[in-house]
């Protein structure tokens, strides 16, 4: 059997903030090396402030690594260093491979849910028409029930926003997806569904890495665990 | 594909000076007042401004008042000439000739058919007596346009798309409020489906509902037509919501560029990271 890619891998990752005003250095993380292979699950544990959030965010782009490489497998472009990627590279792969999800919701003003989960689709190009098919579609495997597809997700709770945030992300069918605490503030009956629709995911072979503060909740879904406090990974 | 695109717009040390100058400050060694010249008092309103906008994208332009952005804009569509730089458009001579340097004729072309333009006060961009079909209709026939029938189709189909009742595009804009008059300035600078749009502060005064109502709009405009938009605003939210990529302006330059979330997440420059954290 051919052994599976490797979509992603971190080598010596570090990320600090250096804030002018008051003229002071915050390290946020150092030394990462992590490798996901694809399908594969990892969930990143470690103490509040440690750097989570960090790591996939640097993988994201939101935040500019200082030092390392972060090698991401992509169907467009090959093997490409996230880290020093052109902003047209990077905004081509969030828009067609890479997903990121976490427990805000940021829609535009008077966006249905279905909306904007459509726009995430007619953004790169599909027509309206099949992007409304898919929309729908999205929502009902995210169990949204549809009364709520055509409101504005303004007064949606935090279970209704997560699952509205995985359909937006997921309706693209990214290679790579992260989860940013997905199940922060979720009672355990929502946190057992987002558990479900993770493990379908994992069924279609989407390739996760996700922090979770409550990493047993998550047993025999995450193939490995990363523990960032250690730096390294334990299984 | 996506990558190999040439750029709508590009735009290469742009300097635009108001005041002669003197040999301290156009040698870049006198000392300066923020961007006004200490010692001659000429003000550098732009200096040495590079950017790229590409096809379909929202590029967006923060900074504070003073920091050179309605003069970006105003450059780029000949309402001054700039002092030094270049511009090039893709749909003019194929991005190979500088659209500073084109006749008055060429650029009056430039204006009317290949951008369109949105002004924070509109009563820089319509005209206040006359009805807001007949403001439309001006920029069609601007651009060579001479059959009536069409003129009213599409001031009706543009009004239309702005959420404006075709019941009123007999009325003078003057009559509107300050929202409307925006939306149809907006449906005024899509009258010839230009490749570029630049707005200069498009929700700036206008109630939060009017300014949802905007906003949704321009990003129907982009997803609909594909037209390239540089997006001039103070509003980080806005910004945040519309931009793909943003530059920042500081007296008159380019302090920091890159995407969006990462502008307003991780701020390299002290006056972004100011910005970032006026954030309300």
């Amino acid at each position: 059997m051919e052994s599976p890619v490797e979509i992603l891998r971190i080598v010596d990752l570090a990320k600090s903030f250096y804030l002018h005003n008051p003229g002071l250095k915050i390290e946020s993380c150092n030394n990462i090396n992590l490798s996901l292979l694809e399908g594969e699950f990892i969930g990143i544990v470690g103490r509040s402030g440690a750097g989570k959030s960090t790591i996939l965010k640097c993988i994201n782009r939101s935040y500019l690594p200082m030092q390392g490489s972060i090698f991401y497998e992509s169907e467009a472009f090959g093997r490409i260093n996230l880290t020093d990627a052109s902003e047209r590279e990077i905004l081509y792969l969030r828009r067609h491979e890479i997903g990121y999800v976490s427990q805000f919701l940021n829609v535009m003003p008077r966006t249905t849910a279905k909306e904007h989960v459509m726009n995430a689709l007619v953004d790169r190009g599909t027509e309206e028409q099949s992007a409304e098919l898919q929309a729908q579609e999205m929502l009902q495997y995210f169990c949204l029930p549809e009364k709520l597809w055509n409101i504005y997700p303004a007064t949606f709770s935090g279970g209704e926003r997560l699952r509205l945030n995985l359909a937006h992300a997921m309706v693209k069918e990214p290679r790579l997806l992260m989860l940013d605490e997905p199940t922060a503030s979720l009672d355990n009956k929502t946190k057992l569904l987002v558990r479900d629709i993770l493990q379908k995911l994992k069924g279609k072979r989407t390739s996760m890495i996700g922090i979770f503060h409550d990493i047993e909740f998550m047993e025999g879904v995450c193939d490995k665990v990363f523990n960032i406090s250690e730096g390294a990974l334990v299984t | 594909m996506f990558l190999n695109e040439t750029p709508v717009l590009s735009v290469r040390d742009l300097v635009v000076r108001f005041g002669e100058g003197c040999p301290a400050c156009l040698n870049h060694q006198g000392s300066m007042e923020k961007n006004r010249c200490a010692h001659c008092g000429t003000v550098w309103a732009a200096n040495k401004v590079s950017l790229d906008v590409y096809p379909g994208e929202v590029l967006g332009v923060v900074g504070e008042s003073g920091s050179g952005k309605t003069t970006l804009m105003r450059s780029l569509y000949f309402d001054f000439p700039p002092t030094s730089g270049k511009a090039l458009l893709r749909d003019y001579k194929d991005g190979q000739k500088n659209i500073w340097k084109a006749s008055s004729a060429k650029q009056r072309m430039i204006r009317n058919n290949i951008m369109g333009m949105v002004y924070q006060n509109p009563v820089m961009g319509l005209r206040m007596n006359y009805s807001a079909a007949s403001n439309i209709a001006e920029k069609i026939i601007a651009a060579g346009s001479r059959n009536a029938g069409q003129m009213t189709y599409r001031a009706k189909e543009l009004l239309t798309a702005v959420e404006i009742s075709t019941s009123r595009m007999g009325e003078a804009p003057r009559n509107f409020s300050g929202g409307m008059q925006q939306r149809v300035q907006i449906s005024k600078a899509l009258a010839n489906n230009p490749a570029l749009l630049l707005l200069d502060e498009v929700t700036t005064g206008l109630d939060l509902s009017v300014q949802a109502r905007v906003l949704d709009l321009i990003r129907k405009i982009k997803a609909l037509y594909g037209i390239s938009i540089l997006l001039v605003s103070h509003d980080l939210a806005v910004i945040r919501m519309l931009a793909d990529r943003t530059i920042v302006m500081l007296d008159g330059s380019i302090i920091e560029s890159g995407l969006t979330d990462q502008i307003l997440e991780d701020p390299q420059h002290a006056y972004t990271q100011q910005l970032v954290h006026s954030l309300l």
